[in-house]
């Protein structure tokens, strides 16, 4: 037996809960609520089948993506493959868009003939987000997430070309090949900001003893990182150390901002950060003090 | 596949992982246990012990089911979610007890207020009241009012929570979250001692382990112990730091008819024999700063004391005593204390119970929580001071502080390992159960339609089972017939 897809209205009454397997998302709409309500109708609906669809490609899915392409069908599956196609030229595997994805397919479903000021699809930290003209939103930022706060926030409005928000770090679920305790990239959608946040994630690095790594498959036997050593614990580091991991993951960042993949990121590790693009963020002054 | 036997597949979700020994899903909720899928936030089903399954081996009725569902009790923990933003819908379970249809109401309840009373058994002296007590140099609570034989901490709340600085309130969260989970946490306090404190066990001061908790103040002990040193003493000075007591000036000694011994001890007098301030706090002699018990004597009375005088001091946990004799000069020369001298100091230490850190939650369940409970939430606040609802974190007793609300407090032993969580407030999260009989129930405007009977809840969630604490109470059992209900 497996489990089925669980929505439910959280207990505030304004915020949707959907839940199957390792997908667990929070979304809000806001606008008339009749307006609200058929949108969460219509995102309960669309949600029931896709976990279901994405694991009909998984195999696939796993596979690094190269100058070939990868053929899949499902939707959710087309824009993760999309979403890592720029960076066909370095090791990555659609898997590294899949929360953003299906955040990205969620809201789409909710917004489709629907008319809302406002609105949020939140898979786990990787958010998609939707603004009619005139509307602004405000997200927080967390510099750790093995001890969550709000240590920072982006004000988004209608006019800023950011649909998307995603964070990576070496902590939390997934795996990561960098040291950074959180890396927020902002792109045009969830999907392609969770694929830019994973690779400035595996750029903020750098050799020290108190990084422990392990072969990704030792720790999880369905990874699509096979052997790739990944980061399961970061010792305190000496600051150059911290400084010159920053600045590579920043460099990363900054390349991928100007080919227009990226907005803009912010790259937190052990209490510094940095900030790449027009992101207008007290985070630094926040981490700093 | 590599090491056959060692992975797992899970079925919980179409992801299917193959999960590796000690290792998690991709959803971090189900892992590989020694080989076993369990579910790493589970429901904690508490079981009574004598709730024994009988041996059914081979009987046409076995349907394999380990669990009783009279004898089992669903409490809060994993009621909830991992998810820091969610809050849980109260799982509300139905089942026959006595006869009686009883409901429990089961929540993991985020408490935004809460804290931690912590009671410290030493005399020593740790700091003064109302200095901060910091943790890795935050401020998470400071010295409170100290009481018989403790020094009393209170710790958290919702001003070093989410009221100071962001760290602060990370910091403290974690405290509490230790605390609770009965590690060990050090502790700094202002202008006093370094503490090490972690629940049902002895306190470490300054990184001494403290061993014994004062038998009473210096007066008690004195009364305890007079009649066992009459005849073998001809004074007993015992030092403490709150009242130090003289045998031959106390009521105890005027009683046995001994004379005044004319050694004045320091401080000031409260009433006769008896002494406040006769030192510093400190950590030397009955928690004052005492190493050399002599220092406490003012003066020796010429006209009253002779030479020979026989003298002991001691200490209120009888771990410091030493004898003296008055030489002609009546200065206390130290002497080899007699044997039934000895026997009497080593009993106060033997009547010292041990001492111990012992914590308390305290926290507030506030208006969100009991609307999940029922539609009309002042009604069940009502009904748990009317105590016609038993409240229990996860399944341990509570006491239900009067006045306003449901403020509880509950030792954090008594409750099931890894009770309590925490959400990014931060804020504590902990069970709560509600039990009562389900016409009560349907009275205060539960919410009826949601009740799942216990047997499918024990069917159909995935379960951590642990046996109950046999000290708790069993939660479930009607506090009166129905037949009285109006």
């Amino acid at each position: 037996m497996t489990g089925s897809a669980q929505a439910a209205l959280l207990a505030d009454g304004r915020r949707l809960h959907l839940q199957h397997g390792p997908i667990d998302i929070i979304a809000e709409a806001f606008g008339d609520p009749a307006e609200v309500r058929l949108a969460y109708r219509q995102t309960m609906s669309r949600f029931e089948t896709i976990l279901t669809e994405l694991v009909a490609e998984l195999a696939l899915l796993r596979r690094p993506i190269t100058g070939a392409g990868l053929a899949v069908a499902g939707p959710v599956a087309r824009r993760m493959v999309a979403a890592v196609w720029p960076y066909r030229q370095q090791f990555v595997t659609p898997m590294a868009a899949v929360a953003g994805a299906v955040a990205d397919e969620v809201l789409d479903a909710m917004l489709a003939g629907r008319r809302l000021a406002r609105a949020y699809v939140n898979d786990g930290g990787d958010i998609a987000l939707h603004m009619a003209p005139g509307e602004r939103l405000v997200a927080g930022l967390v510099a750790n997430p093995d001890a969550p706060a709000l240590d920072g926030k982006v004000e988004l409005d209608h006019a800023t070309p950011v649909r998307g928000l995603a964070t990576s770090g070496w902590r939390g679920r997934s795996f990561s090949l960098g040291i950074a305790d959180a890396v927020t990239a902002l792109a045009a959608s969830a999907a392609a900001a969770d694929a830019a946040a994973t690779l400035i994630a595996n750029a903020v690095d750098c050799d020290h003893p108190a990084i422990t790594r392990a072969p990704a498959r030792a720790l999880r036997e369905d990874t699509d990182l096979g052997d790739l050593p990944v980061t399961i614990e970061v010792g305190p580091l000496p600051g150059p150390a911290i400084e010159r991991a920053l600045a590579d993951g920043a460099r990363c960042a900054e390349a991928f901002r100007r080919t227009g993949l990226i907005f803009g990121a912010s790259l937190v590790l052990q209490g510094r950060a940095r900030i790449v693009g027009p992101l207008r963020t007290d985070l630094s002054r926040v981490v700093a003090g | 596949m590599a090491e056959a036997g060692s992975v797992v597949r899970c079925d919980a979700c179409p992801v299917l992982c193959r999960i590796r020994e000690g290792k998690t899903g991709a959803c971090d909720r189900y892992a590989n246990v020694a080989g076993e899928l369990v579910r790493v936030d589970p429901l904690v089903v508490t079981q009574r012990a004598e709730a024994t399954v009988p041996f059914l081996e081979g009987a046409a009725d076995w349907n394999g089911a380990l669990l009783r569902s009279g004898d089992s009790f669903v409490t809060g923990i994993g009621a909830g979610t991992t998810y820091p933003d969610y809050k849980p819908a109260p799982f509300i379970v139905g089942a026959e007890v006595d006869g009686v249809d009883m409901v429990t109401v089961v929540s993991e309840a985020i408490f935004s207020y809460c804290g931690l009373k912590v009671k410290i058994d030493t005399d020593r002296f740790l700091g003064p009241e109302r200095a901060w007590v910091r943790c890795q140099g935050e401020p998470i609570g400071h010295v409170t009012t100290a009481e018989y034989g403790s020094q009393m901490l209170a710790l958290g709340g919702v001003r070093h929570l989410t009221g100071g600085g962001k760290r602060e309130g990370t910091v403290t969260c974690q405290a509490m979250l230790d605390l609770c989970a009965r590690k060990p946490v050090e502790v700094e306090i202002e202008d006093g001692a370094s503490v090490v404190l972690e629940a049902g066990a002895a306190p470490v001061v300054n990184g001494v382990r403290e061993s014994r908790m004062r038998v009473g103040c210096g007066s008690a002990t004195i009364g305890i112990f007079a009649k066992q040193w009459h005849g073998q003493a001809d004074e007993v000075v015992v030092v403490d730091d709150h009242i130090t007591g003289v045998l031959t000036e106390h009521q105890a000694g005027r009683f046995l008819e001994m004379p005044p011994a004319g050694i004045r001890v320091r401080g000031r007098k409260s009433t006769p024999g008896r002494y406040f301030q006769v030192a510093n706090p400190g950590l030397g002699w009955g928690g004052t700063d005492v190493t050399d018990p002599l220092e406490i004597i003012e003066r020796i009375d010429a006209k009253v004391a002779w030479p020979g005088l026989r003298l002991l001091m001691v200490s209120t946990t009888g771990e410091d005593a030493a004898w003296y004799v008055l030489d002609e000069e009546l200065k206390p020369a130290p002497a080899p204390m007699p044997a039934a001298i000895a026997q009497v100091v080593e009993r106060i230490a033997e009547n010292c119970e041990p001492a111990l850190t012992t914590i308390l939650f305290m926290a507030g369940a506030g208006g969100s929580l009991r609307a999940g409970v029922t539609a009309n939430p002042v009604r069940l606040t009502r009904s748990v001071k009317q105590a016609l609802t038993r409240v229990t974190c996860g399944g341990a007793p509570v006491y239900v502080w009067p006045g306003g609300g449901i403020t509880i407090l509950v030792d954090v032993t008594r409750m099931p390992e890894g009770s309590f969580g925490y959400v990014p407030t931060p804020a504590l999260v902990a069970p709560i159960e509600f039990s009562l009989p389900r016409a009560d129930y349907a009275a205060l405007g539960g919410h009826l339609e949601s009740i799942v009977a216990l047997e499918d809840v024990l069917a159909k969630r995935r379960l951590t089972t642990r046996p109950w604490n046999q000290d708790n109470p069993w939660p479930v059992r009607p506090r009166r017939p129905l037949a009285e209900e109006t």
